[in-house]
Formats: C-alpha cells, structure tokens, sequence
C-alpha cells in the first residue's frame, strides 16, 4: 500500500496501469494547481510550512513532517486497503459482494453524493483563502495550511472516483468543481454553509469544530458504502479530517482559556471591560457557537427526505457507525422521532425511520457535538466562573426541513416575530459583535509568540516546541 | 514481542482526556482493538495494548502519547479511565513497593549495566526510546503482510499444528527456553524476519474473559524454519517464577512449552512493519540482543545463511552482541558455535558467570568500538535491538559513545538512523 511518489500524481490505485485514467487526470492536474493559485491561501505560495504528508496509509506512514512549499505539497490519490471478500452490509442488498464499479441504475444517485461532498472541499479553502493575513501564530498558521492542503487532496480523493468511474460526465463534474466560488452569485458553492464567509479566527476554530464535524459525520457514513472505491476512499479522509477537528476544538478552548484567564485578572465578567482588555468575552463566544451549530446542523438535510431513504436502501450512504449498530441494517418498519411544530410549541412526531436517516444522522452529529462544548465548559470550570456554553436547541435558527424559518430560541421554545426581533442580538453574532472580532485580527507571527485574544496551546506539533518555527516566510 | 508473560511492571499507555479531542483514529486503528470510548473519554484496555505504537503518530493532538508505570496488578482499568477529566499523577514506583506488589527488581534480569541496584531506573528509565528508533523499515526490506489474522481481519485466527517442540538452553530451572515450530499447512501465512505472531492461549483468565494475545517474534527465515515449507520458529522462555522466588505461573509461555507435536494452537498476526532486515547486497547487520530478543536475530542470520549458500547474494557484515545472565541460558548457543566466523562476528556478554566479573551487551560494544565506528557511518548498515526494555537505553548510550569518540556528531547521527529505517528498537 505503499505510495508511489516517482509518478506526477503520487497513488496507491496503480495509477500508470491505466492510461486512459492517468492522462485524464493529468490534464486535471494544471488546472487544480492553477485553481490553487487564484483561490488558495492568500500570498503563502513561496513559505516553507511544516506539513504532514502521507508515504503510506498504514499507520506508520501517514504522519511524515516536513517543510515544504504548498504548491509542491504531493497531493495524490490515497485509498484504504481493500478487502476482496468485503460483503454489503445494510440495506436491500445486504450480504451481497461490494460494489468495486457503479451499478449503472445508481449512477446519477452517487455521482451526485461524490459531487456534493467533493464541493465542499474547494470551497472551504476559499473561504478561508485570507485568514493567513491575520493569524495570531506561527503556529495557527501551519495549522490553517495543514487544513487548507488536506481539504485540497480530499478533492483530489472525490475527483479519482468521477474519473474512474463516471466517464464524460465525471470529468466534467471534476472541471465544474474547479469553476463553482465560494459565495459568488451567479456560480455558488452547491451548499449554503460553504457560501457563507469565514472573516475572523473564531469564526475559522467555530467552522474547524462544528462545520467540518459534519464533514466526519458525511464521511463516516460514505464509509459505510456499497460502493467499495467510495468507502476505501472517505476512510483514509477520515484520518485527516481529525486534525481538522483538533484545529476547531482546541483553537476554541485557547480562546475560552485566554478569556477566563483575563476575567480572573481583572476581576469581572463585564463584557465591556473585557472587550477593553482585547479578549473575546463569552457571551459573544456563545453567540458565534449558536451561529455555527445552527448553520451546520441545516447540511444534514430536510428532516424527512425520501432521497436519504433511497440512499440508504440502495446501500449507497450508510449511517454513522453502520458496522456497529445491532438491528437489522434495513429499518423497514422501524420509525423515529422528528420535531414539528404544532399549535404553536414544537412536539414530537413518529415517521418511517428510513425517511428520517437524515435526522438520525443529525442527531448523531448534536451528541457529538456537545461533547466537545462540555469540553470547553471544563476549561470554564477550572477557572472557577460560573458561565456554561451550550449548544442551541436543534430547531434554532433553521433554514431547511419543516423547521424552516419558525421562530424559535435556544432554549427551544417557539416565540413570536416581536420576541425574535427583540432577542436577535443576544442570540446570534450581531453586527458589532463581527466588528469587535475582527479588530482583534492582527497578524503575530513571530515564533512562539501569540496573539492577545488567545492562549498559547499546551503542546506543539509531532512533539515540536510550541515556539519551533513552523512556516518559514523566506 | 515475546513479552513475558506477567511482568509485575507494566508501561501503561493513556490518552490524556484534557487534550484529546475524541476523533476516533485511534480506535479505529487499533490492530488489537484495545482502544474504546464513551461519550465521554477515549481510554485504553491495558490488558489489550501490546504497545505496537500503531496509534501514536496518526493522533492529532498528542493526547495518546501518555504512559504511566506501575504494577500490572495496579493499572488503571477502562471504567476508572472512563470517569477522569485529566490524567492522574505519576506515582513514584517505589510506592508501590510498600502496598505489597512485586517489587520492581523483577522486571529487569537482563544483562544491564547495574540497573538491579535502582529498581526505578529499572523499568522508568528517563528515556524516550521512540526518539531513536525508527518507524519505517530499510529502503531495501521486502514487503510485510500485516494483520491477515485477528479482531479486524476476516478470519480471527488461524490454526497451527505444532511441529517440533525442543529445548534450547541447558536444563535450569530459571532458564527453560523452547524452540518451537507451528505449521500453517495450506492456509497462508507468510512472515519476514522480525515480524512477530500473536498466540491466544486457551480458556478464560481469573476473571473469566478470555485470555488476550501473546505476541512472539519469529525465529525463522521467510522460506520456512524447513526450507519450502510453510511453517514458523518460535523462541519462548517459560516464565515459572519472579526473582524473589515467588511463583508466577506465565499462562502463555508455560502453554506452549507444554505443546506436544500434533497439538493444534490459535494464532493472528502476522505484525510489525518496520522491524525487518535489509536485503541489498552488501548490506550490514548488527544484531544485539539477549535472552528470546534473540528470535528475530537468528531468523535474519539464517536466511543470511542460505542465501549464503546458495551462492547467489552477496552479504554483508554480520555482528551479534549476545547477552545473557550465563552461557548454558543462553538460546542457540551451540548452533551458534558452529557458524563460520566469517560469516558472523559473535560477541557474548554474560552477567552472572562464576568467578568472572559481570558483563553486558554495552560492555562488549564499547570493546568494539573500532569496529563498530565504521559501521555506524556506513549506510548499508542497520542496527536491530531486541531484548528487555531496561538494555535498550544502556545500548543507545554505548552507540551514543561510540560516535562521540570516533569525531561524530550524535544527533544528527540518530536522527539519520532513524530517517533512514537503520535502527530499530523491540524491546518489551
């Protein structure tokens, strides 16, 4: 399984054995590199980052340090071993051989699936194409661009499967995922949580934590597929999406730490005083939470969806930890509980569970989620002040299902227009918020050094000093 | 790898629950499944993790990287782990002494530099052994299978049939050691040397689970311990009792000592990917080890020694340093006689010979320091540790001297070493 480096687009697939496939790739190769170059990170192209390549995908080999420069970064194609024998193992066509081509009547249905997640790759390095401007060290720094060049291979891992599997219209799903801008209006990103803009640090850690979540979640789930290049793939994207997570998780924590520490200091909670002091006091941090939570649990889907149900049935998306769920692996019969809304107060409702996978998923994702929170809340605790996070209830601030667009607050009761308008601000990031935030932005970049709204982390990178110089500007 | 089989100190491995951010690789890396969690912590069964390291470098956080020493009897259990917000703090080793554990002193029979004298030291040297040894295997070693057989394979075992059983040392009672050859038949199991194979001994243990893997390295070439045949060597020294004298029965070491020919036993694996010899021509070895450390060193001398013989290869330099308490507990020690000499340059280092002063494997390379010097520089040379953990850091210190005094610059000597797949470390 080692990786095969000789060859313009390092692989595990045995790439040069089919060359049809190799040139097709390699004419996609340019205008990936070119597509870097406009929409990547902002002026880093000559700095020397200290980034984690894959050799191999065992264990011992997927973590190699070094510096290097991230147009030279060796994105490639990395699949997880196979396992020949490997049986179906949830839905209709449970117990049956894994799928190593795509069945012709599923075609449109996975290609869709690869092309919705492979969007969002792209699309998160272009949300986040500024932020080096503004990092607040060295050390967030690297950690942005080990972010930004694994969502890059992770489109190359998406563009592998149309090419070699979709024919002409993979290779043309692979160009427009190359063309389509984050946030740009006549040719958006495909969902809406990738059009919106990353403009500050927190928002960036808020992002890392709750959006790309939802990312191991979807990538969980493809992990599961019947579709066995699809599940080989998304399993050695899982191994990367972790420090995705870990950027998120513990760039928040620094944040909640650096704050507590400054109310301790100086004694107080007024958020004035603390804005004063230039840390991000935590009502403001709760609002970002809310803003990120809410928008993130929206990419789940509609909370009944017949499309979930097909794709489930049809053994192309699995739940999160199919493998290790005990019931039928085929729900046929089984319900769930989604919200809705009636007479005015939210109430639970039973459907078919195969409709409602894209909720069991969600839900999935909040237990996932709080856990972290209650993470957060620790470092709260330690400091000794009485202030918990926590996340919104699932029917705040909604944009898609039956949840759309109903007024409800984070506690989860269903207010009136007049009460949400009132209690907006208090909610949800307001204006002032975003400008307070973004005047905290400067750029510290001197090793070992950070900025004042954040503390230093407890450990750096494979064991390196907190202070090692982890990009080298040149 | 050819662990004891209930060493009274353990190096118990923890995720730090403050850093950790529950992303799941670990576990779901783990080739022997002893990493599990809650909605709350990750932790790890310490009665699982046979520190294949496998998790350590694939966590984003650092938080796996953790250990703690103290008596087995003493480890944290999965359901303590469960409940913690941060790592509890080292205890000092010594305090377990007080509460009646077996002291540490056990641990450590090895032919060391006088580590007995501080039983701390023993088995908590203040030493990073991952630092040195390396990850990745020669440029020139064949390609391992790993993991055919296990928890997350297919086939959670294979059954061996028990071939050959022989004593390999004199009789002694502290030092029964068996050569023992399990054959596959038909069902595939290819090996290389260093690589090691787990055996599940039968029945429950006291608590009524079943007993966990026990990890043996093998002692025989890639081409069968008989040439052409599919079936492996092992070297296992029978565990009967602790250096007090007190009596501890190993569960899997006494099993298979026990084997008759015919007998049948459950065995996964294979592991290990980086431990394995180099195969270009011209390429050196340099073999230390003691007591069973010495499986996987005479699996790459005798496949040395046929393609020797078949005239075809050209090898290079064999060196052995060879440790133990005395020459009759010593594996293979007649065989190992009867090797040309220039073939093979052994040396021996035997800490409780009567009337002699007592000597360990340091101690016979400082005396070669000469020639080992070179051999340090040259590229084609790759160094193979095995043995109890306390020899490990005394060995480093003896290469660390070897190059300080012929004029090199140790770091990044060892940083090199370790790049380059040249020095590996097994030690248990």
């Amino acid at each position: 399984m080692s990786i095969n480096y000789s060859e313009k687009i390092p692989n595990n697939v045995n790439l040069s054995e089919d060359r049809t496939l190799q040139r097709a790739l390699e004419q996609w190769q340019p205008n990936f590199l070119s597509w870097w170059d406009d929409m990547g990170p902002d002026g880093s192209n000559d700095f020397d980052v200290y980034l984690r390549t894959a050799v191999s995908v065992d264990p011992q080999g997927w973590a190699q340090f070094g510096h290097v420069k991230m147009p030279d970064y060796r994105w490639g194609i990395f699949l997880n071993p196979g396992d020949a024998e490997r049986k179906i193992h949830f839905g209709d066509h449970l117990g049956e051989k894994a799928w190593q081509d795509v069945p012709g009547e599923y075609r449109a249905n996975l290609r869709r699936i690869i092309v919705t997640q492979g969007d969002t790759e792209p699309a998160s390095v272009e949300q986040q194409r500024h932020l080096g401007l503004t990092a607040p060290s060295q050390y967030d720094l690297r950690n942005l661009f080990q972010v930004n060049v694994e969502e890059g291979r992770h489109l190359w891992a998406m563009v592998y499967l149309l090419h070699k599997h979709f024919g002409r219209d993979g290779r043309e799903e692979a160009e427009a995922l190359l063309e389509r801008r984050s946030g740009q209006e006549d040719n958006p990103r495909i969902l809406e949580a990738f059009n919106e803009k990353t403009p500050d640090w927190l928002s960036f850690f808020m992002f890392t934590y709750f959006t790309d979540r939802d990312g191991k979640f979807q990538l969980c789930a493809l992990a599961e597929s019947a579709f066995d290049p699809l599940a080989r793939t998304t399993k050695f994207m899982l191994t990367e999406e972790a420090h995705h997570m870990f950027v998120g998780e513990s760039g928040v924590s620094r944040v909640v730490q650096r704050t507590c520490q400054m109310m301790n200091e100086l004694k107080t909670d007024d958020p004035k005083k603390l804005r004063a002091a230039g840390v991000i006091d935590l009502p403001t941090l709760q609002r970002y939470l809310n803003f990120h939570f809410s928008v993130t649990v929206d990419l789940f889907g509609a909370d009944e969806s017949s499309n979930a149900a097909t794709f489930y049935s049809t053994g192309l998306k699995g739940r999160y930890e199919e493998g290790k769920r005990t019931d039928d692996h085929q729900l046929r019969g089984q319900s769930y509980k989604i919200l809705q809304v009636a007479n005015g107060t939210l109430s639970e409702k039973e459907v078919p569970m195969l409709n409602a996978l894209n909720e069991v998923l969600r839900d999935d994702y909040i237990k996932d989620s709080v856990a972290g929170v209650e993470r957060w809340n620790k470092v709260i605790d330690k400091a000794g002040i009485p202030f918990r996070l926590k996340v919104p209830h699932k029917a705040f601030h909604r944009n898609i299902g039956a949840l759309k667009g109903i007024k409800v607050s984070p506690d989860g009761r269903v207010v009136s227009e007049a009460e949400w308008n009132a209690k907006i601000g208090e909610w949800l990031p307001t204006a002032e918020d975003r400008a307070y935030v973004q005047s905290l932005m400067g750029r510290v970049v001197e090793p070992g050094k950070f900025a004042n709204w954040i503390a230093p982390p407890v450990m750096g990178i494979n064991r390196q000093p907190v202070d090692f110089e982890y990009v080298r500007f040149n | 790898m050819n662990a004891p089989a209930d060493p009274a100190l353990i190096k118990q491995h923890l995720i730090d629950p403050e850093i950790c951010i529950r992303c799941n690789t670990c576990e779901s890396i783990c080739p022997v499944q002893a990493i599990t969690h809650d909605s709350r912590n990750y932790v790890v069964d310490a009665s699982k993790c046979n520190l294949c390291m496998d998790c350590i470098s694939p966590c984003p956080t650092g938080s796996i990287d953790n250990w703690r020493t103290l008596p087995r009897v003493a480890a944290y259990t999965i359901e303590a782990q469960l409940e913690w917000d941060e790592l509890p703090a080292e205890v000092p080793v010594e305090s377990f002494g007080a509460a009646g554990a077996p002291p540490a002193d056990m641990a450590a029979p090895a032919p060391v530099q006088d580590s007995h004298a501080d039983a701390g030291a023993a088995v908590a040297p203040a030493f990073n052994s991952a630092r040195f040894g390396a990850t990745l295997p020669p440029w020139s070693a064949a390609h391992p299978y790993t993991n055919l057989y296990g928890p997350k394979a297919a086939e959670k075992f294979v059954t061996a049939t028990v071939v050959g059983n022989v004593r390999v040392t004199e009789v002694g009672k502290e030092y029964d050691t068996h050569h023992i050859v399990l054959d596959f038949g038909a069902t595939p199991f290819p090996v290389l040397e260093g690589q090691s194979i787990g055996i599940i001994p039968p029945g429950n243990d006291a608590s009524g689970r079943t007993h966990h893997v026990r990890q043996y390295s093998v002692a025989s070439p890639r081409n069968g311990e008989r040439p052409g045949y599919n079936n492996v060597a092992l070297t296992i020294k029978r565990v009967l009792e602790d250096h007090q004298g007190n009596p501890v029965r190993g569960v899997a070491s006494n099993y298979m000592c026990d084997l008759a020919v015919g007998d049948t036993v459950q065995v996964t694996g294979p592991f290990g990917t980086s431990f394995l010899m180099p195969n270009h021509p011209r390429s050196n070895i340099v073999m230390i080890c003691t007591g069973t450390g010495s499986a996987p060193m005479r699996a790459m001398t005798e496949w040395r020694r046929r393609l020797r013989n078949s005239g075809k290869f050209e090898g290079g330099k064999l060196t052995l340093f060879f440790g133990a308490r005395t020459k009759e507990e010593l594996p293979y020690f007649g065989p190992l006689q009867n090797l040309p000499k220039d073939f093979i340059d052994i040396n021996f280092a035997f800490s409780r010979a009567a009337g002699k002063p007592k000597r360990y494997v340091q101690d016979a390379m400082r005396e070669r320091a000469a020639d080992l010097a070179p051999l340090l520089a040259d590229r084609n040379t790759y160094f193979y540790v095995c043995g109890l953990k306390s020899m490990e850091e005394g060995v480093l210190l003896a290469l660390r001297d070897v190059a300080v005094q012929s004029g090199g610059d140790w770091e990044a000597l060892a940083a090199g070493l370790k790049q380059d797949g040249r020095l590996h470390l097994e030690t248990y």
